[in-house]
Formats: C-alpha cells, structure tokens, sequence
C-alpha cells in the first residue's frame, strides 16, 4: 500500500534558507543543500524548495543551488516559487527538480496548467492552493496570500485538476501559522472532488496534529510543513515513528 | 561506463548526478558509437508512451538497443523506459515497443476503484520481491520502500517479473529478460534503496 509522504518545504531567498536554525550535527544551517541532505537521511520522502527571491540574479543563485541539492539528494524535489512561465518550468526542471508548483502564476494565466501538463505531463504539474474563508465561502488568494482572487477554491482545483495539475497542495490561510492543526474541515472539501493526490499544508504545530489529520481523512497523500521542523518542534524521525505506530502507512 | 539514453525524452540531471554520487561513470548520449561501447545502458523516460516510442524508432535508437541487447549488454528502462521494454502499448490508442520483454501496457484505472486508489500512482510504495534471485536486487529487501509515478502498467508479463508493489492490486514494480531489465518505479529518487539497486545494476557483466 502506498504510503503518506511527510514534506518539509525550505523556503530560499539569495541562497540561504529563511527562519534557518540550529541543528545538532549541521555546520550550516542556512545552506538550503545541507538542510536538504538532513531531511533526507532524516526520512523526508520529498523536498519542497520555495523560491522567494524576485530579482533575477537571485533567480540564478536559486538554481544553482537547486542543482546543488539534486546532486547528493536522491528523493523528490519540488519547486515553487516565481512560476510564471514555461520557460520557468524549463529552468527548474534541467536543474533536477521533478516537479514544478504553481499558484500565483496559474491564477493570472490558467493555460500554464494545460501547457506545461501537456509538455512535461500531469506527474510534472502541482497546483498550489492558498485558501481563506470569507464570509464562508472559500476563496483563492494570489501573491503569497496579500490578493483576494474572489475565485471559489473548490471550483479553481477541480479546473486546475481538469486542465492537468497531478497533485494539489491546499494552504489554509486561516490555520497557517496557528499551529493548533490542519484545517480538515476545508481539506475535507477539497478531497471530495480531488482526483489526483492532495497534500495538506498550514497549521500542524506538532506530531499528533499529523496523527490526526492521517485518521479523519485517510485520503490526503501527504502533509507539508515548513517551521515545524525547521526549528526542530518536530523532528521527522519521531513523527513517522509515531504515525506507524498509529497504524498509518509510512516509509521508515 | 554506462550510457544513458538521450533521444530527447525527460529530464536527465537526477540519473547523472545519481550515477557521479555512487562513483560510477556515466554518460549521456545519443551516439551509437558510444552506446555501443558502454559497459551498460539506462533507457529513462517520462511523458506519453507514443511519442516517446516514435522518438526511439524514427532516431534509430531502437535499433542500436536491439543491438546491443543481442550483444548481452545489461539494460535497465526507468518508468517510462521500463515500459518501452515491452511488446505494446495502450496507452491513448494501441503503440509497438521495443518487445524485450513479453507483455503489454495497460492503464491502472482499468483494475482499480479509482475513488479509493489515485491515478497517477504518486508516491512510495513497497516492494516484493517475487524472484528472489534476481541480481538487481542483490541489496534490496522485501518492503523496502522506491517512489512511483505512474498511470499505466505493465501487464501479461509474469514470466519477466521481478518485483511487485501493492496499489489495489500486485502492480509490476521490476521486470527482467536475460541481460534486460526494467523497473517502474526511480530508482534516482528512492533514496539509499534505489541507489542500491543502481549500484546492483552497474555490478551485472
């Protein structure tokens, strides 16, 4: 049976990871490559790294780094993050990335899904979801969570899944940083029309909050934090120790 | 030294630098020369099976595998490359491949409950090993966990098969035939495990 994926996602600006921290054993904290390499042997089945530089030498540092990390670390690897363009897809992927998330960049133009889906196939394509309720309805933010889209988020996934998005990774905006849980209640949504895997991200503050969201809706694929484990709350071995242990299927 | 097989398809980075990292030499070509003289041969591969198998004949790719898996040289298909291995294909309409291995290309939804069990399979799943034998998995064990991405199967093959991994049924996770050898599952992005399993490979004479 396939099992549900834990993922750290580092978020990288000019080469250094942000809200970097200490680590016993780990020289550089900072370096996206070896927290990369840390995660991994810790049992992280996959790697997001998230682009938040905006200038262009900023973008090249960004690969370079990424090329870095795809050099001694044999997992998955996605990247998000300024996505805007093929050619963006292009430059990520020759530098090892497996996978490519878009959110912001798909909003303004909904046609990348299809075309890069197209070129790259479904597997290639995330779609990256920041979600808030307002006024009860669930709403898409754009640019990092700042822009209320007005578009119904249930109606955007369903789109990007039929335009070929491969998976879906759904931020609550309303649990993110909360650290009292993930949002199920808008997962649960999401779920109920998902036909591709859908990753949960916003919310878990510590390793019974991954027992838990596992439990209620044994169909999310994967949960996502980023801070969690950065500043070693939670530490990756232990939770995975801790979800078999709860009968739930993980990779040891 | 190995060669891995450029004809066009996929993003090889991953399989090189997988290749530099367990100290073996590796080459990406499209020379038939060079292929020719490898010690061993990757076919990788993402994307549609169609275009990805009129690539490998319209470049005369398949010929120089043809050749040089009657020359006895170990080839290993990844994903995509696994299924290329196979006699056909029915993924969007009805394909040929290369035909080492006898069987056929079908779509998982066809076996599954598609509510329960998501198309593409994306993520790690077991294996189980069904020859046990089998050098390629010389240092791997039952339940060692490989990642997946995939939306079609390779079916009708149990005499090449190797390995299995649970997906709503026994999903063909590794065939082989003679010298030829495929796995569905990458081994560049399995960890310690997949690296093994390369390291495995590169050992075959």
């Amino acid at each position: 049976m396939i099992t549900k994926r834990i993922i750290p996602c580092l978020d990288v600006k000019n080469g250094r990871v942000v809200k970097g921290v200490n680590f016993k054993g780990l020289a550089d904290v900072n370096s996206p490559v070896e927290l990369a390499k840390y995660y991994s042997d810790c049992g992280a089945d996959e790697l997001v790294f998230y682009d938040i530089t905006a200038s262009a030498e900023g973008r090249g540092i960004f690969t370079d780094i990424l090329c870095e990390a795809a050099s001694s670390v044999f997992i998955p690897l996605t990247v998000g993050g300024g996505i805007n363009t093929l050619d963006d897809f292009d430059r990520v992927l020759k530098c090892g990335a497996d996978k490519v998330s878009v959110n912001s960049g798909a909003i303004r133009d909904p046609k990348i899904i299809g075309d890069a889906a197209k070129r790259y196939g479904d597997q290639c394509v995330v779609l990256s979801v920041d979600v808030k309720r307002v006024d009860g309805k669930f709403h898409v933010f754009a640019k990092g969570g700042r822009e209320d889209t007005g578009l119904d988020a249930i109606e955007w996934i369903k789109h990007g899944q039929d335009s070929g998005a491969g998976e879906i990774v759904l931020n609550s905006m309303d649990t993110d940083g909360v650290k009292k849980g993930f949002d199920l209640e808008m997962l649960k949504a999401v779920c109920d029309i998902a036909r591709v895997p859908v990753i949960a991200s916003g919310g878990a503050g510590c390793i019974e909050d991954f027992v838990t969201l596992f439990k209620t809706l044994p169909e999310v694929d994967a949960g996502l934090a980023a801070s969690i484990f950065h500043f070693g709350e939670v530490e990756i071995k232990t939770l995975k120790k801790e979800l078999a242990d709860n009968r739930i299927n993980v990779r040891l | 030294m190995t060669a891995i097989i450029d004809y066009g398809v996929g993003n090889l980075f991953s399989l090189k630098s997988s290749f530099a990292y367990i100290g073996e030499k590796a080459v990406v070509t499209n020379d038939p020369d060079e292929i020719m003289n490898a010690d061993r041969i990757i076919l990788p591969g993402v994307g549609a099976f169609g275009d990805a198998a009129k690539k490998l004949f319209d470049s005369g790719m398949a010929d120089v595998l043809k050749d040089a898996a009657a020359a006895g040289k170990p080839i290993l298909g990844i994903c995509l490359g696994m299924q290329l291995l196979f006699e056909r294909s029915y993924e969007y309409g009805e394909h040929k491949g290369l035909g080492f291995i006898e069987g056929s290309i079908r779509p998982i939804s066809e076996r599954v409950d598609t509510k329960k069990y998501k198309i593409p399979q994306i993520g790690w799943n077991a294996l189980r090993i069904v020859k046990k034998d089998c050098p390629l998995f010389k240092y791997t064990n039952d339940g060692d966990c490989v990642y997946f991405v995939h939306s079609y199967y390779g079916a009708e093959c149990d005499k090449s098969l190797l390995a299995v991994t649970e997906y709503g049924f026994d999903v063909t996770a590794a065939v082989g035939s003679g010298n030829v050898y495929g796995t569905q599952f990458h081994p560049e992005k399995s960890g310690e495990v997949g690296l093994k399993i390369l390291r495995a490979f590169c050992e075959m004479k």
